[in-house]
């Protein structure tokens, strides 16, 4: 991964290597859910080579760091999917157990 | 929010609006102020951002909203934050067998939702044949052939207690590798037969199979194609069913008299981006809640007529007395979106609307059987949240 920036901190380009859509586009849902960022988006500059380039840029935060917060915003949703999926099945087979379970 | 609280919120909104406009932006600063002033989209906007409508030609306004200041210019913050995501994310599930699960997903981005979908697809491992050693095959059926064949096999074992395989492939221990026999053969004289996948079977002790090794000296054991330090049933993590084939009757190959396969099947952990026989699913999907609103009251004969046009049922018909019926919509799940209902004219598009809710979403997993989907679909946000983490580190 390389992290490509000018003097100014709040401008960067990341290059994720060995990443595609699926990181990219979430992460790019969690930047721009964030409002220190005024722009972000991706590419994919080659589709046979794996590799993402991510670009941020902020209302003057050091744009690593709003990079980092957005992952870690994606983890704890990612987190608390898991818990309500989790509690959602064994909720699920309490009700079900001996029970046909039919659709809707 | 609830209903008593959307109705108060839109009139003050209006009220607002009112205001802006009389005093022309001079008090709003005032009005902002104000803790009762909602933080609200307009209700039509509102719309715009949460539903797709499905119109006869095309669908539109399919795009979400993901930037934070979309609605800066009407105060409103467009932000997800966490707690408030944590408030209003849901999962209702709807079925689950052994190996099919449907579930609602509501109040998450698609984003999200595709990421989790592609992870189930093509990141969660799963363990599949990857090398096959054929000391006779003198069936009609290539060894390539045959090869691939057991390849597809789904195997029942669970991944997340083996190793990947190093990248030479040459150490093949208890850790990384299943071992798998077939050995069939069909007399002379005697009907062809069909191999199917229960005549496969588990090695616990590995590779049978003597390598050829030329500088070997005779008083050492022979060497096989696997060096296994213990048998893999006698491993305590390894679970009381023992590792085997999800469907024992799937096909492999037909043998003619006189003909035999002999051969041993080594299986490996992988994922499906490398070959899609590594895919724990045989497919995961999910479409949008579909939801039906009657615009106008469609009556007697027209709601008839509406009741018919739809091949899946959506519509039904009450009685409204008198003699009068009306058209309802009964069953919004059940529609495709085929749009066979708004078409006839521009008076059928005006009658009904057909969107869908940009968040709710109903999510389909189909396992091939090496975990239920329910653990797929745990491992899949799991893959997700160490990809972030992957992020993190490099970050810092």
């Amino acid at each position: 991964m390389e992290h490509v920036s000018y003097s100014d901190q709040s401008k960067s380009t990341f290059s994720l290597a060995d990443e595609d859509h699926t990181l990219a586009n979430a992460v790019r849902f969690t930047l721009n859910q964030d409002p220190r960022v005024t722009f972000s988006g991706y590419s994919i500059p080659h589709p046979s080579e794996n590799r993402v380039n991510i670009r941020v840029q902020t209302t003057g935060d050091p744009a690593r760091e709003v990079l980092k917060d957005a992952c870690q915003d994606l983890m704890l949703t990612c987190q608390h999917v898991r818990s309500t999926l989790d509690k959602a099945v064994s909720d699920f087979k309490l009700n079900n157990t001996g029970k046909d379970m039919d659709t809707k | 929010m609830s209903e008593v609280d959307d109705s108060m919120s839109e009139v003050e909104e209006q009220e607002e609006l009112q205001r802006k406009k009389e005093e022309n932006g001079s008090g709003l600063d005032y009005i902002l102020s104000l803790e009762s002033v909602p933080s609200k989209l307009p209700p039509r906007l509102e719309e715009l951002k949460t539903r797709v409508f499905c119109k006869s030609d095309a669908p539109v306004h399919t795009d979400t909203i993901q930037y934070s200041g979309a609605y800066a210019a009407l105060r409103v913050d467009n932000s997800l934050r966490l707690d408030n995501f944590c408030q209003n994310f849901k999962i209702e599930l709807i079925r689950l067998t052994d190996d099919d699960m449907e579930f609602d997903m509501i109040g998450i981005d698609p984003a999200l939702a595709n990421a989790f979908r592609r992870i189930l697809i093509s990141e969660v491992p799963t363990m599949a044949i990857e090398r096959v050693y054929i000391a006779n095959n003198t069936s009609v059926i290539q060894d390539e052939v045959l090869s691939h064949r057991l390849g597809l096999i789904p195997i029942r074992a669970d991944p997340r207690l083996f190793e990947y395989p190093d990248t030479t492939g040459t150490d093949k221990n208890e850790k990384n590798t299943i071992v798998f026999k077939l050995h069939v053969r069909c007399e002379v004289g005697q009907p062809r037969i069909t191999v199917k996948t229960r005549e496969l079977e588990w090695l616990p002790h590995g590779s049978e199979l003597h390598s050829e090794d030329n500088n070997r000296d005779a008083s050492s054991k022979p060497r096989t194609f696997t060096s296994f330090n213990c048998s893999q049933d006698s491993l305590p993590e390894f679970p009381k069913s023992p590792i085997g084939i999800k469907d024992s009757d799937i096909i492999i190959a037909k043998l003619g008299p006189g003909q035999e396969i002999e051969l041993e099947a080594h299986a490996v952990k992988g994922i499906g981006k490398t070959h899609a026989k590594w895919s724990p699913v045989a497919t995961a999907w999910y479409r949008m809640l579909p939801e039906v609103v009657l615009l106008e009251e469609v009556k007697d004969e027209l709601a008839e007529e509406l009741k018919n046009k739809c091949p899946v049922g959506v519509f039904d018909i009450e009685d409204i007395g008198k003699g009068k019926r009306r058209a309802t919509v009964a069953r919004p799940r059940a529609c495709t979106l085929c749009r066979e209902c708004i078409r006839g004219g521009k008076e059928w598009e005006d009658r009904v609307s057909l969107r869908r809710v940009k968040d709710h979403f109903i999510f389909t997993i189909e396992s091939t059987g090496a975990l239920p989907p329910e653990e797929l679909f745990t491992e899949a946000v799991k893959i997700l949240e160490d990809k972030c983490e992957r992020v993190i580190m490099e970050l810092s």
